[in-house]
């Protein structure tokens, strides 16, 4: 279906890869600023606080930190192109390879979460909107409310306490257990029941989100003549709302979803944090403990990076979903 | 000056009289709001309401809550009913002048994209998606770890992370209410665009600014408190985050350090959502900040 519909303007894919490329090259030269304003000495930024002379002398060379301020930036534009993030003294590794090794589980973390969330949030939204300001709605709007309101990080301390230290029934921590030797589908079980929790605490949150959007959305549609024209035609009212009405009413649920990327990678550090997760943002946090400063400059560019690829991505996405977009502005 | 007289009629905004309506008697509504004028208090009134000095140490460490300290100790004796209500102070000091200031950023970018159209426009909204791309949480983060985490510079990033939002809703909003015919009228008499800009859109525009606001607090709070959590924050003040911070420790044996900033949080934010989400139905039916602004 999606590769008929898939021909792209070129001007929007032009325009838009453009863009994202000049928002990436704007966001390198603001990581270089901060590096650059804050106080101290940059190298320190730069090396970390090791107190090595040698290596500082080292680093200040290979930057260029005798030279003007347009060189360095240009020798640090040069170097973070070819993916050359720094060096990290705690980890005896180049930053981009340490970020590398942390990539898998953040990943495995957040896309659990998001597609648990999805299913449960379209499924809570479209029932909610199907019985428009009866009880059930009113309770699940309450719900989707408190979702919004519970930082994330003690909806984790909850299930924490209750379903691991209190009832034993998941792994309170880490990726995998240490103690035993798994292999294949032992280890896959054994790292699904970690995953558990993590997941939950991060889609309480999305959950609420996809839901409250899925019932703006489908409010919206199913008062809409081509559900009436279905209805008419004798379809069964599951066929109609869940076939007819909710494949319209996705369309802006994807894009909310898919540009709020950077909400989902905040809400991933404070949900590893609570769970001790090995991902990017337990890597952050110690970053930040061990005032290792490669690392944590390293991570906000790819962050930032990774944001506005997702962001191109889902455009692209939409654009190929909905013919109308493909020759009109950026989505707004 | 007739012209004056007639401009005095530029209509009220009729949504918000029948919003007024269905605002009245809702008992949730009403609880939310005594909830608020409660945090507030003690927010005003920490000093006199704490039976101790937060920051205080004493030799009862980690007790269970009890009479003498209804929220329990944390590890150094700190009376954790007290710094429940001296957090109020942080969080909604922190929030509301991180939404003012937003607030009066984005209302004149949005003011301004909306009422000229054309190459300013253009301009300010690639700014605005410049300003969209960071995430707060890292950009505050590494912010923070870099110039030093005093409430100063937390107020400065949150502020400059959240005009974006405001100033789309607002240029939206200004773009569609220009094309009506009051404002026409207005232009026809002869008003100044900055009389018709302050006079007669921007009153137009408040219920939407406002409720905008109100539920930006809330998210900013929550930023806050998330920062403090992972331990970034101003350690002059006894914040919930910072006790969430220090509690976590503890999770095992003294629940309490932990519970009641985590409930005072979730409580403050949870009415601020509800007297936002509210507002948000008064206005507009159809609910059009369908998605509320939640960053954790």
């Amino acid at each position: 279906m999606i590769s008929i519909l898939w021909r792209p303007s070129g001007r929007y894919l032009i325009r838009r890869v453009v863009q994202s490329l000049i928002l990436i090259l704007i966001l390198i030269i603001v990581n270089f600023l901060l590096i650059h304003l804050a106080p101290g000495d940059p190298v320190h930024l730069l090396a970390g606080q090791s107190g090595d002379e040698k290596y500082y002398e080292f680093i200040r060379a290979k930057f260029g930190l005798n030279q003007p301020l347009t060189t360095q930036l240009w020798i640090y534009l040069s170097s973070v192109v070819c993916g050359d993030l720094g060096y990290s003294l705690a980890y005896q590794q180049s930053v981009a390879s340490v970020i590398i090794t942390r990539i898998p589980a953040t990943l495995l973390l957040t896309i659990s979460a998001v597609f648990v969330s999805s299913i449960v949030g379209v499924v809570l939204g479209v029932e909610a909107a199907r019985r428009e300001n009866s009880l059930i709605d009113r309770s699940i709007n309450a719900l989707a409310l408190v979702g919004y309101s519970v930082p994330s990080f003690s909806v984790g301390h909850l299930l924490l306490i209750v379903f691991a230290l209190r009832l034993g029934l998941f792994p309170a921590q880490n990726f995998s257990s240490s103690t035993q030797e798994l292999t294949g589908f032992r280890y896959g079980l054994d790292v699904l029941s970690h995953l558990v929790l993590p997941v939950t605490t991060l889609a309480v949150v999305y959950v609420a989100q996809i839901m409250r959007l899925t019932r703006t959305s489908m409010l919206n549609v199913l008062r809409e003549n081509f559900v009436i024209a279905a209805r008419a035609k004798g379809l069964s009212e599951g066929r109609v709302v869940y076939g007819h009405a909710l494949r319209n009413a996705l369309l802006p649920i994807v894009t909310v979803v898919g540009h709020d990327f950077g909400m989902l990678l905040s809400g991933a550090v404070l949900v590893e944090t609570v769970f001790a997760w090995p991902g990017l943002g337990r890597l952050m946090l110690d970053a930040l403990a061990m005032r290792d400063y490669p690392v944590l400059m390293g991570l906000f560019l790819m962050i930032s990076v990774s944001v506005i690829l997702v962001n191109f991505i889902v455009d692209m996405t939409y654009s190929a979903l909905d013919p109308r977009i493909r020759y009109g502005q950026i989505i707004k | 000056m007739k012209h004056k007289t007639l401009e005095k009629r530029a209509p009220v905004n009729t949504r918000s009289l029948t919003g007024w309506r269905t605002f009245k008697g809702r008992r949730t509504l009403l609880a939310a709001v005594a909830l608020l004028a409660l945090f507030v208090f003690s927010a005003v009134f920490a000093d006199q309401i704490a039976p101790h000095n937060p920051h205080s140490t004493s030799d009862y460490s980690l007790r269970p809550p009890s009479a003498e300290y209804p929220f329990g100790t944390d590890d150094l004796g700190r009376d954790i009913f007290s710094g429940v209500i001296h957090g109020a102070r942080v969080s909604i000091a922190i929030g509301v002048t991180v939404a003012v200031l937003s607030g009066l950023i984005g209302v004149l970018i949005g003011l301004t994209a909306g009422y000229a159209g054309g190459l300013i426009d253009d301009l300010l909204m690639r700014l605005t998606e410049l300003f969209l791309v960071p995430p707060r949480f890292f950009l505050a983060l590494v912010i923070a770890a870099l110039f030093g985490s005093t409430f100063s510079t937390l107020i400065v990033v949150l502020s400059v992370t959240y005009w974006p939002t405001t100033a789309r809703l607002v240029r939206a909003e200004v773009m569609s209410l220009k094309e009506r015919s009051f404002v026409e009228a207005a232009h026809a008499m002869g008003a100044s665009p900055a009389r018709i800009l302050f006079r007669t859109i921007l009153p137009n525009a408040l219920p939407i600014i406002i409720t905008n606001l109100v539920l930006m607090v809330g998210g900013v709070i929550l930023v806050e408190a998330a920062l403090e959590f992972i331990g970034i924050g101003d350690s002059n003040y006894i914040s919930w985050g910072y006790m969430l911070h220090n509690g976590e420790h503890f999770i095992r044996d003294a629940w309490w350090v932990m519970f009641f900033p985590a409930l005072a949080v979730s409580l403050l934010v949870l009415a601020l959502n509800t007297v936002g989400d509210a507002l948000n139905r008064a206005l507009d039916p159809k609910a059009r900040i369908a998605n509320l602004d939640q960053p954790t």
